[in-house]
């Protein structure tokens, strides 16, 4: 931004600078923030009295119940990303590229969400959909939800990276030039959304492994509804757990920082 | 919608040759059956969204008006009575207050952030964490405010061990302060993303125009910061709304659903907790959609109102 750059050589010229009012309030909204990071780490640690080990760590990697439930939230992860992006990648290409008028639909749709929240989903969902029972009594009953819940950021994450590219001239010296679409395809658009396809990977396994909602009122037991279950009985356990959620989100944010910028050094 | 890149044919498979682009018939040729192919995918995923986000929430809307396949305004009755009427007026004051307390705090901190003396490592520092903690909420959400305000929390042994007994002098995390200070920990960085854009929006020029003109701060505020942020920030507030209004797993894993909040009680409703009563659920869910869509609604004409100004 040429405006942003030419007003930062002009900071001179006001004393804009925070003062000691302004750097108490940022200290008093650190301390809020981070004082619970702080004791839920401390929490996990803390084996009774004065106490301090590994103890609820150990409990935990031997639990088979807790190994389970993380695998079953990853598998449903996996399988959420993987119907993402084959129904959404074409779509918004080719929306973006034979149909932009639909584009106005799309961002409508993928904002419903918003006003449809989990729990009116879910309730839509177990209402609608009684059978069969394979389908309903198995947890990937959950992953057309989770598809929706996660819409509007997979969407916009997309959209973005789609609308950056120049599809249609793309498209065009690619076709012009003997390729099929398939190759188009594979060769020319998706390694040039891929800052796009990561983002919204990771932004995915985040929602879908916190994703409590659904798997509690259905009653499948899924990673956050194992958090919450060992926290009736062992909140050290429950706080190494949310710990790990924590860094796990956190990781996943950097991801899409990391490969978002460097999209834009390019 | 004035269209230059694609006549309106042309949306269609098949469709007729196009003036603007005179190599482009010769292309179509080529690719023959394979032009229906992004339809094929385009109708996949609008069938996908009917079958799974459309049909449901219709669901949601007509099963509160019927039982055994007879219309019924009983459920929708029923959600004024006394409990549900009191879960929809406890959830609504906790999503303002938390969303007011975060759009002020929110806003105070975005603006300082944004001061061009700011440290870059605060700025950065902010930012990032804000990404993060507006999207920590949940289950790990409510156990870290339990390692922290619960009874056995770190703070709340901690003031023990200097002489405060925060449980013996009336405060409880499980209780409606108890999740207000918790729904802060993601309102307020959610504030944080929301409104920095209009901040950042505000030109240092629009300050020195005023300062030229020989107005003070106070006339700086009251006649250009605080008109043109005024939008931005009640669109803020009521997204903000709505993110409490809606939030299941951060109540549930801290009260487990004592307190009675809307999605709490729908959520209570469907997994059987109660007396299983699907439509009552459906009814509930129905008055969530109404003021999430009248939220959605707002939100959307204030963001139209506050682009005006850019």
């Amino acid at each position: 931004m040429a405006i942003a750059s030419r007003a930062a050589r002009q900071a001179k010229l006001h004393r804009d600078r925070p003062g000691l009012l302004a750097w108490f309030w940022l200290v008093v909204v650190a301390g809020y923030f981070i004082l619970p990071l702080i004791a839920m780490g401390m929490f996990s640690f803390w084996a009774g009295g004065s106490n301090y080990n590994f103890s609820a760590y150990v409990a935990l990697f031997q639990d088979g119940d807790m190994w389970r439930s993380l695998t079953l939230s990853l598998r449903l992860a996996v399988e959420t990303i993987v119907i993402t992006q084959v129904l959404l990648i074409p779509t918004v290409l080719f929306v973006s590229l034979r149909a932009p008028k639909l584009r106005l639909v799309l961002e409508m749709i993928s904002n419903m969400p918003f006003v449809v929240p989990a729990i009116v989903l879910v309730a839509g969902l177990s209402a609608l959909y009684r059978g069969p029972s394979w389908f309903v009594s198995s947890p990937e009953f959950m992953i057309p939800g989770y598809v929706i819940l996660a819409l509007p950021y997979t969407y916009r994450a997309l959209d973005v990276g789609v609308q950056a590219l120049d599809v249609k001239t793309l498209t065009q010296a690619g076709l012009s030039l003997g390729a099929s679409w398939t190759q188009i395809f594979l060769r020319v658009i998706i390694p040039n959304l891929r800052s796009a396809i990561i983002g919204s990977t990771l932004l995915m396994l985040a929602i879908v492994l916190g994703e409590f909602t659904f798997a509690n009122v259905l009653l499948f037991n899924t990673f956050a509804v194992y958090i919450n279950y060992i926290g009736q009985t062992s909140g050290t356990e429950a706080a190494a757990l949310s710990l790990f959620s924590f860094l796990f989100t956190w990781l996943a944010m950097l991801g899409i920082m990391i490969t978002g910028a460097k999209r834009g050094g390019r | 919608m004035a269209d230059s890149h694609l006549p309106a044919s042309a949306a269609l498979p098949g469709g007729a040759s196009d003036g603007h682009y005179p190599e482009k018939p010769a292309v179509r040729r080529r690719q023959g059956l394979a032009s229906l192919i992004p339809w094929f995918f385009i109708a996949l995923f609008f069938l996908f969204i009917t079958a799974f986000l459309i049909l449901p929430s219709i669901t949601v809307l007509l099963g509160a008006f019927f039982e055994n396949g007879a219309p019924t305004l009983k459920f929708v009755r029923q959600i004024f009575g006394r409990h549900y009427l009191h879960a929809y007026i406890v959830t609504t004051e906790l999503a303002a207050l938390t969303a007011l307390i975060a759009t002020v705090a929110g806003l105070v901190t975005a603006h300082i952030v944004q001061m061009r003396g700011t440290p870059q490592w605060v700025r950065t520092g902010i930012t990032s964490f804000s990404g993060v903690a507006a999207n920590f909420a949940g289950v790990p959400l409510a156990f870290a405010f339990i390692s922290t305000l619960g009874t056995l929390g770190m703070v709340t042994v901690w003031l023990k061990v200097i002489g405060i007994d925060i449980y013996s002098q009336g405060f409880s995390l499980f209780t409606f302060t108890g999740l207000t200070i918790t729904y802060l920990y993601f309102q307020v960085p959610l504030m944080v993303i929301v409104i920095t854009p209009a901040v950042q929006g505000m030109r240092k020029e629009w300050r020195e125009a005023c300062d030229n003109l020989g107005g003070s701060s106070f006339t700086y505020w009251r006649r250009i910061g605080i008109p043109i942020l005024t939008p931005p920030t009640l669109a803020g507030f009521i997204l903000l709304f709505g993110n409490a209004f809606a939030s299941y797993a951060t109540p549930y894993a801290l009260t487990s659903g004592l307190i009675p909040l809307v999605p709490t009680e729908i959520g209570n409703l469907l997994s059987g907790n109660v007396m299983a009563a699907p439509q009552l659920g459906q009814a509930l869910a129905l008055g969530m959609i109404v003021v999430m869509g009248l939220a959605m609604l707002l939100y959307w004409l204030l963001q139209k109102w506050a682009s005006k100004w850019r």
